[in-house]
């Protein structure tokens, strides 16, 4: 697990904080904003909308809210828009089992998180207990 | 006083035997708890037989709002009222199912007619 940074060539096109559940609402719709901007399908805007709904969820429920970050650039060779969700909460003891599929039969830890990597083209993750949990999804256009 | 656009509830008409509820903003996970509690009291105030929810202008559903529309179902049909979800948008359909959800028991159409011609199929089955 590597901690999460961002590259300073990356535009960054918006940061917002959440606190409560309508800035959910809000940051879900400037997301889907900025697919359309990047000319994303109908399908792949949807993709990551809902994915990173997922993200604030954990970040509204389990760490009492945080910042996303949403940048653009170049990734793999592939414009991406890239999103980052920085919490300060309790972070994640076992990110491997966090990260299990187990979701639907209620085995896994239920965060979503699987859900959300499947739908996107590249899915990191940093977390350290007592300090934070950072999610980064990126899509490329 | 906090007069928010988002905190307003979701209407609930009934015709005949039957809800309608139309889901026309963008849902916030307490907004969705509070929809479905207000569904099971309707079910339970009118004796409902069936309801129609028409997702045509959602345009994501997350894991929390399927387990929302999912759980609410199975809770109606406790109460003898049978759920369908109507006009779930193609790319929303996607997303869920490799999102990996599973809605068992959730009753889906195509659009609000067909939906409630599966009702009334539902029901005359039922009495018959």
């Amino acid at each position: 697990m590597q901690e999460i940074i961002s590259d300073k060539n990356w535009n960054k096109l918006g940061i917002y904080p959440i606190v409560d559940e309508h800035d959910i609402v809000k940051v879900r719709s400037i997301v889907r904003q900025h697919a359309k901007d990047f000319r994303m399908g109908i399908v792949e805007q949807t993709r990551i909308t809902t994915a990173i709904s997922e993200l604030l969820r954990n970040m509204y429920n389990y760490a009492n809210g945080g910042d996303v970050v949403i940048e653009s650039g170049d990734i793999e060779e592939h414009n991406a828009l890239i999103i980052t969700c920085i919490d300060k909460g309790p972070g994640i003891e076992n990110v491997e089992l966090a990260m299990s599929d187990g979701y639907t039969s209620g085995m896994g830890m239920g965060y979503g998180l699987p859900g959300a990597k499947r739908l996107v083209d590249k899915f990191e993750i940093y977390s350290e207990p007592q300090k934070g949990t950072t999610v980064r999804i990126m899509k490329w256009k | 006083m906090n007069l928010d656009i988002h905190d307003k509830k979701i209407p609930i008409i009934k015709i005949r035997d039957f809800l309608i509820v139309s889901i026309q903003v963008d849902m916030h996970d307490k907004l969705a708890v509070q929809l479905q509690s207000q569904i099971l009291h309707e079910i339970e105030r009118t004796g409902a037989k069936g309801v129609l929810i028409d997702i045509s202008v959602l345009e994501m559903v997350d894991s929390f709002i399927g387990r929302m529309l999912s759980g609410m179902a199975s809770m109606a049909a406790i109460m003898d009222a049978a759920v369908v979800i109507v006009g779930m948008q193609p790319a929303v359909a996607i997303t869920l199912v490799e999102l990996g959800l599973e809605m068992p028991g959730v009753d889906t159409a195509l659009d609000m007619e067909k939906g409630m011609e599966m009702l009334e199929k539902k029901l005359r089955e039922k009495e018959s």
